[in-house]
């Protein structure tokens, strides 16, 4: 664990808030005075992992910055759903622009602010993994390489929901989207090469990357404090899980991304100028089945007809992370 | 009105006028639930109420809400046979929380500060007999005197306390602390008449003008089995045994003692003769190990301490050296039947330890009583077939265990005092259980109990101080807080956390959270990922 666990009261590291804690050492989100950077009203569907993980990252950046923060928004869910023409749910500066240009946006604010002399004022792209992986990646590996004084945030949701869910180069093998059915030899999303981006943009050798779920809120608001000591191009690669496209009960998004993550399929850790420095072990190991069973994009695995080898390949996917990230450490 | 940029028309608005809460077809709401160790608690404690205001180290709040049902936490903490913790949730998690040893460490803790009750506010002036001041009657007094009636407790021996007194050994509880927790009960303003028993109880009610009675007589007469003995035979029984470590003359046990019986006393009478020297102490027992009713856990320390048992066996003579001891078989029903064959034991005396009665001598002459097998009848509000008496512990129909007795007492103290103004006492209804499966139990640290320290084998072989330990400060905070808080809010803000809709609100330290229902969409998040399952989703009327 990357950061300081919280000892033992009663519960411990993994609750938001805990009584019997000093006040300084709370998360963000136990704060009576919380930003609530993404406020009511908004129009995520219910059980919103994506709303969910937007709030944790941005209140945490909003403390972290003395509430000096702008945002730059990529089109998606999280633009869709928070800004329908003319209410806003943010309480924060916050631009809209296109798809695919959120980092240049971003990187055009920085470059403004550094010019007007507001350095203070710190800079923040977002989007989903549509608008991150895909249609907007040409973007963010210029703001890499040029370094740019951003921190962006990509919520991974593995697939363009806003539009009916459709594949994305985050969408993971097997998974069933609006673009990739559950038909034919090999139903669902092909095993393809990946891409992953938390990967291309440690290649870049960015002071910061790291990669967080919904799951862990303290994990979470620990690497957006971090993120936001570096300046430069840094990278948050939140997974967060969506009730509608992944077919799961809206009561269950946190239950699913924890289990993501306690399965090995998505590790969790953070990299500093290129190389990995710390990774959130894995609690209690599962098979990948309990990750996948719960999820209708994932049902044609199990039903008519239970599918072994492409089980068994996820969990070796799962394994793999596993052995790369040396992922089965000491519990935290 | 703003100048508006190029193809903008109207004004920004907040996505606050946007009531999402109309989605909803289910809807969260805080609930209580009865966690499994207040239900389980003979005494009626509010287990998770104190161990919450430990968890915080607020310890003289923890004892004041412990105190609210049960007086004497420092006597329970060591003879409570803890069903809380048989019935505890966190069990499946790792081991139950060892909620005696906290008990204990704030019976201890108020006794090394101090604390005391708060005096009543009012007097009823009402008169109140208690006859017995074993835990029962005790129990009883207390909460009546708390309730502002005068109360006279008559005991018919030298010292309060009954059975704790004369029935428990002082290594497992020592005098000291009983007497402080009896004085302070007598602090409060109850009077306690020693060595006065009473012979006829309306005759006693009459005299002195009590207005109402509670018996609550122990269990002190040691049933006898008929064994053929020679003239010479030493045959005593377990409760005479038992009361006569507390005068000034040790009963004469000899070098080899035999126990006769299977059950608690049974195994304190053998860990006695023990200490008091015996070189053999021998448990005879007919059945096995499996059917004993005496707990396991005591009857491990025995067998630490060199007691042996002879299972499967009774004794058929008994000479005045030796016993003549048959073995048995368990038949097909489990119960024990006769084989034939006999073996010789040598023993100096033999203590029976068979079961204990009830001297019920006092009531003779009450109208309206009803005895059934040796005990006194009582209806639910714990009244005698006599109106006015009213009895508990070991001479009503039930378990007899300290708790249960001041269980007793407090439920027959608010019956007692309804009574007396010409009311009806009703229990508040209970609260759905809050049951294992509707935790989250992710979100707990993994914990292991707090093992309590064992005197060493030697010293316990050879003295009668306290066998088991208690927990210290830092132990004792760190117990309370393995509780899970089952069914009840402890304030964790996750449900104030997950919400994807900021629709709950946090109203600050002790007031605990409601919902904003204008925007809550009814997703269950809060509820599934509350760990204590303090939430409860109930459908819209649509």
């Amino acid at each position: 664990m990357p950061f300081q666990p919280i000892k033992y009261y009663q519960t411990g590291t993994h609750t938001v808030g805990n009584r019997l804690l000093a006040p300084e050492t709370r998360s963000v989100q136990a704060d009576m005075q919380r930003t609530n950077s993404l406020n009511s009203g908004h129009r995520a569907c219910q059980g919103c992992g994506e709303a969910l993980g937007a709030r944790y990252a941005i209140d945490a950046a909003m403390r972290a910055s003395s509430n000096q923060l702008v945002a730059a928004n990529a089109t998606g869910c999280l633009e869709v759903f928070s800004t329908p023409y003319p209410e806003t749910s943010w309480q924060i500066p916050w631009i809209h622009s296109l798809f695919g240009n959120a980092a240049a946006v971003a990187t055009g604010i920085a470059a403004a602010l550094r010019a007007k002399g507001r350095g203070a004022v710190r800079v923040i792209a977002q989007g989903g993994d549509g608008g991150t992986t895909d249609i907007g990646f040409g973007c963010l590996s210029g703001m890499f390489e040029r370094n740019d004084d951003v921190l962006y945030i990509c919520y991974d949701n593995e697939a363009y929901m806003n539009t009916g869910v459709q594949r994305s180069s985050a969408t993971p093998p097997a998974a069933r989207t609006a673009t990739t059915m559950a038909v034919g030899e090999q139903p669902g999303n092909s095993f393809g090469q990946g891409k992953n981006v938390p990967a291309i943009a440690m290649a870049h050798g960015i002071p910061y990357v790291a990669t967080a779920t919904i799951a862990e809120l303290r994990d979470l608001e620990y690497k957006v404090t971090r993120a936001m000591q570096f300046h430069g191009a840094r990278y948050l690669h939140i997974l967060v899980s969506c009730p509608l496209g992944w077919g799961h009960a809206s009561d269950a998004s946190i239950r699913i991304a924890r289990l993501a993550k306690e399965t090995g399929l998505f590790p969790v850790f953070e990299a500093e100028h290129g190389e990995v420095t710390g990774v959130s072990h894995i609690r209690k190991q599962l098979p990948v089945e309990e990750y996948l069973r719960p999820q209708r994009r994932f049902a044609h695995l199990f039903n008519p007809k239970l599918q072994p080898d492409v089980i068994a390949a996820i969990q070796r996917i799962a394994d793999r992370n596993i052995g790369k990230f040396g992922l089965l450490g000491a519990p935290s | 009105m703003m100048r508006k940029p190029f193809a903008i028309t109207l004004d920004p608005g907040s996505s606050l006028a946007n009531h999402t809460g109309t989605w909803r077809t289910e809807r969260p709401v805080y609930v209580d639930r009865l966690p499994p160790c207040n239900s389980a608690c003979p005494a009626g404690e509010n287990i998770q109420g104190w161990l919450s205001h430990a968890e915080s180290g607020d310890y003289e709040a923890a004892w004041r809400v412990l105190t609210a049902d049960n007086p004497l936490p420092a006597v329970m903490g060591r003879v409570c046979y803890h069903p809380c913790e048989t019935a505890c949730n966190r069990a499946a998690l790792d081991a139950a929380v060892d909620i005696n040893a906290v008990e204990r460490f704030l019976g201890d803790e108020a006794i090394r500060r101090g604390w005391a009750f708060a005096r009543p506010a009012h007097s009823s002036g009402k008169r109140i007999l208690v006859v017995g001041a074993g835990p029962s009657g005790l129990s009883a007094a207390y909460h009546l005197a708390r309730a502002g009636h005068a109360v006279v407790i008559h005991d018919a021996g030298p010292f309060a306390g009954g059975m704790m007194r004369f029935g428990i050994p002082k290594y497992r509880l020592p005098r000291d602390v009983l007497e402080a927790e009896v004085r302070r009960i007598v602090d409060l303003g109850v009077e306690i008449r020693l060595d006065s028993k009473v012979t006829n109880i309306l005759h006693t009610m009459r005299d002195d003008g009590f207005d109402a009675a509670f018996l609550a007589v122990g269990a002190h007469i040691g049933r006898r089995a008929y064994i053929p003995a020679g003239s010479s035979a030493r045959i005593l029984d377990a409760v005479s045994v038992l009361r006569s470590m507390e005068g000034s003359d040790k009963p004469m046990l000899g070098r080899r003692v035999v126990v006769y019986g299977g059950g608690n006393t049974a195994l304190d009478v053998a860990r006695t003769a023990k200490r008091l020297g015996a070189e053999e102490a021998i448990i005879v027992y007919r059945r096995t190990r499996e059917k004993m009713p005496a707990h396991d856990f005591e009857l491990e320390e025995a067998l630490q301490e060199g007691v042996m048992v002879k299972w499967l066996s009774t004794i058929k003579q008994a000479g005045e050296s030796s016993l003549t001891v048959e073995k048995m078989a368990l038949d097909e029903t489990g119960f024990p039947q006769p084989t034939g064959e006999f073996e010789t034991l040598e023993a100096d005396s033999l203590v029976l330890a068979l079961g204990q009665d009830v001297d019920l001598g006092l009531l003779d002459g009450v109208p309206g009583l009803e005895i059934d097998r040796g005990v006194v009848k009582v209806a639910a509000n714990m009244m005698t077939g006599h109106a006015g008496i009213f009895a508990g512990g070991d001479m009503v129909p039930s378990e007899r265990t300290v708790t249960v007795a001041v269980g007793h007492g407090k439920k027959a103290a608010r019956h007692i005092d309804a009574w007396l103004r010409g009311a009806t006492y009703a229990p508040p209804p209970k609260n759905e259980p809050a049951s294992a499966d509707r935790l989250n139990t992710w979100y707990y640290s993994d914990a292991p109990k707090t093992v309590r320290p064992l005197l060493d084998v030697i010293r316990r072989q050879s003295t009668f101080d306290e066998v088991q330990g208690g927990l210290d400060e830092s132990n004792a905070l760190f117990e309370a807080r393995r509780c899970l808080s089952c069914g009840n809010c402890f304030e964790c803000d996750n449900c104030y956390g997950v919400c994807p809709d900021n629709a709950v609100i946090k109203l600050g330290p002790g007031r605990r959270f409601e919902f904003n229902y204008d925007y809550c969409k009814g997703c269950g998040l809060c509820a599934a990922e509350c760990p204590c399952g303090a939430i409860k989703m109930v459908p819209e009327a649509i």
